[in-house]
């Protein structure tokens, strides 16, 4: 009996190497279906952020094999997605791109949301010669650490609010601007800061106040009081929705009047919805817009996107679910022009990405970053009670003026 | 020196009124946890994220079209039975136990709050209208939100409700016999185990109100209860348990010394200097205590 059962379990092990062995090395590309894979955050504090993002990816997805697939070497091939949640968690997601890579052998990335968790993730990729596509890092340090293997198609950090400074230069009559900023104590507002210190340097300007949020505070009263009591000429807030939202609060509530003020994260915080009026002529870095003039043959122009995007997912798409889902293009685009599935030419031909999507041109530099793309502004616009973003700038694209200076409080209803 | 406050003497006024308008919110949310940390000796690690928890219902309140000011009568209501239950789920199994026990068991729940607001009301953050208006003092150079003083005066008034309910009602009395000496309150007649949960409860309830508070004064999220919790562990230390003036006085001088901090050290020191703070009291009680040679239990 004994030996029976040893014999079994014997059996039963042999069987499950074998299988284990033959899914991991067709894993890349099961039959018809091309296998990426992405950690991504569908629990903990980026999930909203987290479903965005996979809403993009399957959206992409859906409509890249609904009209005839990637095409490689004569065969028509479909993609799919193997989805882990890493829970909000860098560690978590440095685990599952290794569980990724080695347990379910998938040979291409698509990115996780956050530059933290990007971070995170980059070095296991970069170990195991994944080539990775991601939508939703945007932290410079990620392009200076000379990965070879990671492509981003949005704009890097630093450059988000770097056009506002230019812009508030430009209303002054192009004299150097006094700037009163506030940045969360974390990676990517950090790296925004550092843009605003170049376009500072550049047009002469001064910094008066520059303080840094503890990533625990919910209260700027402070900060904003400084901002009341010296004057500036713009006002630049980035902490992620909370800061965004904290901001505008506290604006309104303290009756801060000045001239200019420019945020990040206005979209995903759903300023104009949450705040109403009190965020009217907020101006906002964007990675994307719906009313840009981009096209692709895929999901046609932006507003096109946005309209497809509604339809199947209910709500109106933020630009992080646009980004992601540019990124498929971006491997669709790669594989088909490597013309294989040997990963070292896939990244290859990531690398001379040269193309236009619904998102934006797509090349990237060195460093993988995507330099083709230049950072949109937008500013909130109220007309009765509905508070809408308009892109102000650059004025390519800008559908509206852009508003300058902020009426005082006092004169706003 | 060349610093902002002390050439502008409103910015003074506007840094003390901000500081204590938010310390008094602060000194509620203490006197809860020092109430039942001196009845039951629990250290409550989750009382933050009770206090973000009741912030979400009057959120929901709003969401729904109430005004979410309501939320200072519905949240405690409904927070004192989540208290309740909660003491008769996991808190009565270690309010004997070590002091460790305790905290490892309020630090699960604080998790498992947490995961729970995310999951029924998403990660985004979040934050209720009251459209309060503002209040302009020094013409229009000192400004203070409606709402903060709202919250103040609302903080004082359930405060002072507490303290007379403590005084004089049966409940009350049962209770600050039980923190007294919970084995003669037991001898003598009271149930200790209700009065346990009815402060775990009325702990709760504090934490409701404060909520509701937060929810119209700044912002909620799902995993921002923690900070309250720091906040309020560290005033309780300062004042001493069971003793509400110091709980008060403590809270608005820690509220006042955020202020003055972020202007003098930088925003970036603010929390840093609190807890420098604390390091500093803590050293300089134990100072004192070994000098006076009490003995302490």
């Amino acid at each position: 009996m004994n030996k029976l059962v040893k014999l079994f379990t014997i059996f039963i092990s042999a069987i499950s190497l074998t299988l284990a062995s033959i899914s991991s090395s067709f894993a890349k590309v099961e039959g018809e279906y091309i296998v990426l894979g992405s950690a991504i955050s569908l629990t903990g504090k980026y999930s909203s952020n987290g479903v965005h993002t996979q809403n993009g990816y399957n959206m992409a997805v859906e409509r890249i094999n609904k009209m005839g697939g990637v095409n490689v070497g004569g065969k028509s091939y479909k993609f799919e997605i193997i989805y882990y949640d890493d829970e909000s968690n860098p560690k978590r997601a440095a685990q599952l791109a290794e569980r990724l890579i080695k347990q379910d052998g998938v040979h291409y990335m698509l990115g996780p949301y956050s530059s933290g968790l990007t971070k995170a993730i980059a070095p296991v990729t970069e170990k195991y010669k994944i080539p990775m596509v991601e939508a939703n890092g945007a932290s410079r340090s990620l392009f200076t650490k000379g990965y070879k293997y990671l492509f981003a198609v949005l704009s890097p950090a630093n450059q988000y609010l770097e056009v506002a400074i230019d812009l508030a230069v430009e209303k002054n009559g192009g004299k150097p601007v006094r700037i009163a900023q506030a940045f969360e104590q974390d990676a990517f507002s950090q790296d925004v800061r550092l843009g605003i210190l170049d376009a500072a340097k550049r047009t002469g300007s001064e910094i008066i106040i520059d303080d840094k949020l503890p990533k625990e505070l919910n209260d700027m009263a402070a900060t904003l009081a400084k901002v009341k009591a010296t004057k500036p000429d713009v006002l630049v807030v980035s902490g992620h929705t909370k800061g965004a939202l904290t901001a505008i609060r506290q604006i309104a509530e303290m009756k801060v009047d000045v001239p200019m003020l420019a945020m990040t994260h206005c979209d995903a915080a759903k300023l104009s919805k949450q705040h109403g009026k009190k965020s009217e002529y907020a101006l906002c870095a964007s990675q994307w817009h719906k009313n840009l003039s981009y096209k692709d043959k895929f999901f046609g122009s932006g507003k096109k996107y946005d309209k497809d995007f509604k339809k199947e997912f209910g709500y109106a798409p933020p630009y992080q679910s646009a980004e992601s889902s540019a990124a498929l293009l971006v491997f669709k685009d790669a594989f088909e022009r490597a013309n294989s599935f040997d990963r070292d030419k896939v990244r290859d031909a990531l690398k001379t990405t040269e193309m236009q999507t619904f998102y934006g041109n797509i090349k990237f530099g060195p460093g993988g970053q995507n330099t083709a793309k230049p950072m949109i502004l937008f500013q909130v616009r109220c007309k009765g009670d509905v508070c809408e973003n308009k892109v102000v700038a650059p004025t390519k694209w800008a559908s509206d003026k852009f508003y300058h200076p902020i009426p005082k409080w006092s004169e706003r209803s | 020196m060349d610093f902002l406050i002390f050439k502008a003497p409103m910015l003074m006024v506007q840094a003390s009124l901000d500081g204590i308008l938010l310390g008094i919110l602060f000194a509620l949310i203490a006197y809860g946890m020092a109430l039942q940390w001196g009845v039951m000796n629990i250290i409550n690690i989750a009382q933050g994220d009770l206090v973000i928890l009741g912030g979400y219902i009057a959120y929901t309140m709003y969401l729904a079209g109430i005004h979410p000011a309501w939320g200072v009568i519905v949240s405690p209501i409904i927070m004192y039975f989540v208290g309740w239950a909660l003491y008769k789920l996991v808190i009565n199994k270690v309010v004997d136990r070590d002091l460790f026990i305790s905290i490892l068991a309020t630090f699960g729940i604080a998790i498992v709050f947490q995961q729970l607001m995310n999951f029924i009301f998403g990660a985004d953050v979040v934050v209720a209208q009251s459209e309060y208006g503002t209040t302009m003092l020094f013409d229009n150079s000192v400004t203070l939100p409606n709402s903060k003083i709202f919250s103040a005066f609302i903080s004082v008034l359930y405060a002072i409700a507490l303290v007379v309910y403590m005084k004089k009602s049966r409940l009350g009395r049962a209770i600050r016999a039980t923190a007294q000496n919970a084995r003669a309150a037991k001898i003598l007649g009271v149930d200790t185990e209700k009065v346990y949960a009815a402060t775990f409860g009325i702990n709760a309830a504090l934490c409701g109100i404060a909520g509701a508070l937060i929810s119209i004064t700044l912002t909620l999220h799902p995993y921002v209860g923690l900070p309250y919790t720091v906040r309020s562990f560290m005033i309780v230390i300062v004042a001493g348990l069971g003793n509400l003036p110091a709980v008060a006085i403590s809270g608005m001088g820690l509220g006042l010394f955020e202020e003055f901090a972020d202007y003098i050290l930088g925003t970036e020191f603010r929390i840093g200097a609190v807890f420098m703070l604390l390091v500093f009291i803590l050293v300089y009680r134990r100072f004192k205590l070994s000098k006076k040679r009490e003995y302490l239990k």
